[in-house]
């Protein structure tokens, strides 16, 4: 008797329509759509997340390596200034096929791209931390008998924190949306889903995916003003006082 | 291992010689029906780009360095002038575009609307910024003179932060003409296409094609440094370094 009922049962429940298809064919915008359709969106999410943190990463290493040299050579600042601003110059578009003939598609080419670009963001806002120093700090370091090592890391760092910060944060978010653009070399993340096999005019797609990039940028900025919050101690004691 | 190396370094000179092959000389498309590359065709899409991006440059700071004036000599809308190039950093460019094509359809006129989207924050916030940082006892002395408010504008606070407009409308010029090469998505022929129609020019039109936007990219980049330079008062140009 139960099996005879199990049919219009089943019936009933495909009454909810989850393809929302009447809203998709007319492309309107279909937010119920998204919602059932969000497990889609998650490979592409993390493909995204996985090319903007790796980008940033490196970028970070390669540029504050960079900047140690600058801060104890000066005269390195004009030419690292100038190398990093033409791979800042280049767009990441050109540079993906740029790199085509040498590391081929996916997301090595995508990472070396978004990855130079970051690289004059984070060397900047590095050097201008370090020269925001107060000459007092320094000189108060130098007369407890920091050696000119200990100066940097005890001091001078942590000072320069925030422009660290700030510039990573500049960083994160325009790489987040550069990443859009991994698709065309073959690195998927959100890009994939915006352009759905070079259809841009899936306005429920279009926005989804673009609303997910806002998001993840948004989420990153939150994230690193925390670390800034917990790295700096001394600045929230500061502002209670 | 060296076999490994000279393998690589013959296919990547070939690969360029076979891009500057597509530039220089007229050659059958990939599907063989049009001819494709060339100097004409290279310089058509190059007019194209440039015409796309100087008009959105155009309209960008024609309505973002007047706002950012008025802004910065009333002081008012500070957290609108900040945030907007926050934001504007964040919204992906790809998605700008796909979110014009989906919902206003393919054009010049269209992809020029986004491109001016994406120009005006950092041309505002940089205006803002500039116009703030001006000293305000330059400001008293001028109103001291007699000056009016519009006069204080033109003639006192614009020149001074002139350096500043100029550093924004540099940086949008160069992410509007990276922006434009995924204009061909919305039906706008720049030398994008080369890229993004592989099918049709081929391995050696997309490089060329890559080659070509970079270039552009760092002539804009170059030209409007020279500009920066030009246009800031003498005795203001030590400050730019």
């Amino acid at each position: 008797m139960l099996g005879a009922w199990s049919g219009p049962v089943l019936g009933a429940v495909e009454i909810r329509d989850r393809s929302h298809a009447t809203c998709i064919s007319q492309n309107k915008l279909c937010p119920g759509w998204i919602v059932d359709n969000f497990d889609r969106y998650t490979h592409p999410l993390m493909e995204h997340v996985h090319l903007v943190l790796e980008s940033v990463v490196l970028g970070f290493l390669i540029a504050f390596a960079l900047a140690l040299v600058a801060h104890r050579q000066r005269w390195l600042v004009g030419p690292m200034l100038g190398l990093t601003g033409v791979l800042y110059t280049l767009p990441s578009l050109a540079v993906f096929f740029l790199l085509l003939p040498i590391t081929g598609r996916g997301t090595t080419t995508a990472v070396i791209a978004l990855t130079a670009y970051t690289l004059q963001i984070i060397f900047r806002n590095i050097m201008t931390g370090l020269d925001n120093v107060p000459a007092e700090a320094r000189d108060a370091g130098q007369g407890m008998g920091l050696t000119e090592r200990q100066l940097l890391w005890r001091v001078e760092l942590p000072l320069a924190l925030p422009d660290i910060i700030a510039g990573l944060r500049i960083a994160s978010t325009s790489t987040v949306g550069l990443a859009t653009l991994a698709v065309f070399a073959g690195a998927g993340g959100l890009g994939s889903e915006i352009i759905a096999g070079s259809n841009i005019t899936f306005k429920t797609g279009v926005v989804a995916a673009g609303g997910l990039a806002l998001l993840l940028a948004l989420a990153i900025d939150v994230v690193l003003l925390l670390v800034q919050w917990l790295l700096t101690p001394w600045r929230r004691r500061a502002r209670l006082a | 291992m060296t076999g490994i190396g000279v393998h690589a370094v013959f296919g990547f000179l070939s690969a360029f010689t076979g891009a500057f092959d597509f530039i220089l000389h007229q050659r059958d498309s990939e599907l063989g029906s049009v001819q494709v590359g060339g100097p004409h065709e290279v310089l058509s899409f190059v007019w194209e780009h440039v015409k796309v991006s100087a008009a959105a440059m155009a309209v960008a700071c024609a309505v973002a360095v007047p706002a950012g004036l008025v802004l910065g000599h009333t002081g008012r809308g500070e957290l609108l002038a900040i945030s907007i190039s926050n934001v504007g950093r964040a919204v992906p460019s790809l998605a700008l575009i796909a979110f014009f094509v989906a919902y206003l359809g393919v054009g010049f006129t269209n992809v020029v609307l986004a491109l001016v989207l994406l120009a005006i924050p950092p041309i505002l916030t940089n205006t803002y910024v500039g116009v703030r940082q001006v000293d305000p006892e330059v400001i008293d002395a001028s109103r001291g003179m007699g000056l009016r408010a519009a006069q204080v504008i033109t003639r006192v606070e614009l020149p001074l932060a002139v350096n500043n407009i100029f550093g924004g409308i540099r940086t949008s010029a160069v992410n509007v003409v990276a922006t434009a090469t995924i204009a061909p998505l919305a039906g706008v022929l720049t030398l994008g296409d080369f890229i993004l129609s592989a099918n049709v020019y081929g391995d050696d039109g997309r490089l060329a094609g890559a080659i070509l936007v970079a270039l552009l990219a760092l002539t804009v980049e170059g030209l409007f440094a020279l500009l920066q330079r030009a246009v800031t008062p003498r005795g203001l140009r030590a400050h730019t370094g």
